[in-house]
């Protein structure tokens, strides 16, 4: 599986995705202005603060070039996973249902999150187990939306939803399962020595194993 | 044509930052305040104001959280 990791102006877990996805496969850079995919057989989009955040997470993002190549890739059926501020944009783009606006605290929040995997049969939480331990650092994570249930993918177990979500949504996907969105960030757990789990290697594992479209 | 755009959280939508403004003005004296909603302000120059909507549509509002209205400003 060859893992292909945006780079837009202002982001920054692009190296974190990069060493994620390397554990399970193969990555490279994609840069934000080149509408080449180079043959990747999955996109990630990470997390950062592209364009500054201006105007709304994600809103100027979704107009880069090579999102114009990322919506076609997904319309064809490719994997794209979208991270924390990538969440955002694929949400502008309409490849996911839903917005998430500033926490409801209004604070700037960094903490270890517990997740419930609701949904296990979606090409990224096949390899994962039951409930999730990872980090979560941002300022605009309150989803919301009108997703149907079986898009949700991760919830916040009960104490954790820290940014007032719509019924602890963390993470959805679309109606084809094919691109798929959360706020907290699997690529930070994915070495034993930078933190109290590895779980977040599961979601890059469920897409290295799942099948690529021809 | 110099426009304005006014951006506004929709109604049902939690707005933190209307609440937080709600709480703070009683806090300095000032009491009857109530329903403040906080949004943003675009002003802009544009050749073409029947455009002003298709840019309020894609880049401007994202309608599934906010609503938008165009000023015109002169």
């Amino acid at each position: 599986m060859r893992f292909g990791v945006i780079t837009f102006p202002g982001t920054c877990d692009d190296a974190d995705a990069r060493l994620a996805a390397g554990k399970v496969g193969e990555a490279v850079q994609l840069w934000h202005g080149d509408r080449d995919l180079q043959g990747v057989d999955a996109v990630v989009v990470p997390g950062g603060f592209s364009y500054g955040d201006y105007l709304r997470a994600g809103a100027i993002a979704r107009f880069a070039p090579v999102m114009e190549s990322v919506i076609e890739f997904a319309r064809d059926g490719g994997l794209v996973l979208g991270i924390c501020n990538g969440f955002q944009i694929l949400a502008e783009a309409h490849l996911l249902p839903g917005a998430l606006l500033p926490n409801q605290g209004l604070r700037f929040v960094c903490r270890q999150v517990d997740l419930e995997v609701v949904n296990r049969d979606t090409p990224f939480t096949r390899a994962c187990g039951e409930r999730l331990s990872i980090p979560a650092k941002h300022m605009s994570g309150r989803y919301v939306g009108d997703v149907p249930e079986d898009q949700v993918v991760l919830r916040y177990a009960p104490g954790h939803n820290f940014n007032g979500s719509q019924d602890d949504i963390a993470g959805v996907c679309n109606e084809r399962r094919n691109v798929f969105g959360l706020m907290p960030h699997p690529e930070h757990a994915v070495d034993a020595l930078c933190g109290p789990s590895i779980d977040g290697l599961g979601i890059f594992r469920s897409m290295a194993e799942a099948k690529v479209p021809a | 044509m110099r426009a304005r755009v006014l951006i506004r959280p929709k109604a049902g939508i939690l707005d933190p930052q209307g609440q937080a403004v709600e709480r703070a003005l009683p806090a300095l004296g000032f009491s009857g305040v109530s329903n403040v909603h906080v949004g943003r302000l675009v002003e802009l120059d544009v050749d073409d104001a029947s455009q002003l909507d298709d840019m309020c549509r894609r880049l401007l509002a994202n309608p599934l959280i906010e609503d938008y209205e165009v000023v015109e400003a002169s």
